[in-house]
């Protein structure tokens, strides 16, 4: 359906716009990705609503299919972080197994077909619909600073005010007075570069992806056999993204883990 | 790609969603897992106590078995001793009775033949006494010769 676009390049870019809704006329901060969030919040509604009656049901005798499902699921989250972490893993499983049943479910939005989501929406009268949220930096940089909120929050639980207050400025380099601003600023880097690579990688990951998707869908512009070769490639890409969109959640995951697991840690 | 308000309202999302996992999600599941885990165990452990039971159970049984083989062993050694000694006694007892039975036979036997012998003598002298009157065709006292015919009788 490129033919309804001046050129290759504007096709790709009316796919990867975001429906905005602009709560202050000048703009700026005050827009919001509409698409974005009523996705990732249906998304959120529907997979964790399914759980959630799972678990209602849930039985200590032989599980049904359902329950097993979620037990393999949570087994298998338990089971990562019991690897890094410790302590009493509750809460971070949980955690853990929020993240990643959100993140694959958002990353899932990339096997829907981007020009019948485009059309579709179209029909109804909406211009323009990004359907995956995590190729929207502000959804990848929601999580990771939510992420890192817990881990400052942590840190500060585990070790107290003055404990986390003293490993800011007295870790890496030592207590001595002079080596206070470096190890404070190293700290800072730190506690910055650690959201930032969490959703730069997140965010780069999906949104590459989904260019990748959008090209394999601009050569049905070139006639049948590009429809077909189109086809093929859009298979294969999303065979291969079977393997990535479970793996970034999971890396996401992991390294929440492993972020708050550090935070437990004494210097 | 501007950071824009999205930002603000994913993180709220996220907090409910995290929220609503930690509270009411995992919780019951993380319990039924538990559980399980605990019975399972308690079965094993169930399961590994009665095999040592089991164990001690076929040894008892084991000793009864073998006490009972060498009590019966020693009733069989028993039973065939005094079939042994009965068979013994038996024997010995018909062996008696059979040597008295041959005694009291062998004197019937020996009176009969005393006696036929007497009779046999008595005849005899008789039979010498009618041949010797045939060939001397005359009749000869038997009292006359009665030394004679006792010396006869004596030497049969």
């Amino acid at each position: 359906m490129a033919g309804a676009y001046e050129s290759p390049s504007q096709f790709i870019e009316h796919h990867l716009t975001n429906l905005t809704v602009k709560t202050d006329p000048t703009g700026g901060f005050w827009t919001i990705n509409v698409d974005s969030v009523i996705t990732a919040v249906v998304l959120g509604l529907i997979g964790f609503g399914f759980l959630y009656s799972i678990s209602r049901k849930v039985t200590q005798g032989v599980p049904g299919k359902a329950q097993a499902f979620f037990e393999v699921l949570y087994e298998f989250v338990d089971t990562q972080i019991k690897d890094v972490y410790s302590g009493d893993r509750k809460f971070i499983v949980s955690l853990g197994l929020c993240v990643f049943v959100w993140i694959t479910l958002m990353n899932a939005m990339k096997f829907l077909p981007v020009e019948w989501l485009a059309q579709g929406f179209a029909l109804v009268g909406i211009p323009y619909w990004k359907p995956v949220p995590t190729a929207d930096l502000n959804t990848t940089l929601a999580l990771s600073l939510s992420v890192i909120g817990l881990v400052i929050f942590f840190s500060f639980k585990a070790k107290g005010f003055g404990g986390y207050i003293h490993e800011l400025f007295c870790t890496p380099f030592g207590s001595f007075p002079l080596l206070w601003p470096i190890n404070f600023v190293f700290q800072l880097i730190e506690l910055v570069a650690k959201p930032l690579s969490l959703a730069l990688r997140l965010y780069g990951n999906m949104y590459a992806g989904e260019i990748i998707f959008l090209l394999i869908a601009l050569l049905a512009g070139a006639g049948i056999g590009g429809v077909i070769f189109g086809a093929l490639l859009h298979a294969g890409w999303a065979i291969f993204h079977i393997l990535v969109v479970p793996l970034q959640a999971f890396i996401f995951m992991m390294l929440t883990a492993v972020y708050i697991a550090m935070a437990h840690e004494h210097h | 790609m501007n950071i824009t308000m999205t930002l603000i309202l994913q993180a709220i999302a996220f907090a409910i969603f995290i929220f609503f996992t930690v509270k009411f999600v995992a919780p019951p599941l993380a319990t039924a897992i538990e559980t399980r885990r605990r019975q399972i165990a308690d079965g094993l452990a169930e399961a590994e106590k009665g095999k040592a039971s089991l164990v001690i159970a076929q040894k008892d049984a084991d000793k009864i078995i073998a006490e009972a083989k060498a009590k019966a062993a020693e009733i069989v050694a028993l039973a065939e001793k005094q079939r042994n000694s009965t068979i013994e006694a038996s024997k010995s007892e018909a062996k008696a009775a059979g040597d008295r039975e041959k005694a009291a036979a062998q004197a019937e036997i020996d009176q009969l033949s005393v006696k036929a012998k007497e009779e046999l003598r008595d005849r005899v002298a008789e039979l010498a006494v009618a041949g010797a009157e045939r060939i001397l065709k005359r009749e000869i006292n038997p009292q006359v010769h009665s030394d004679l015919l006792g010396q006869l009788k004596a030497e049969l």
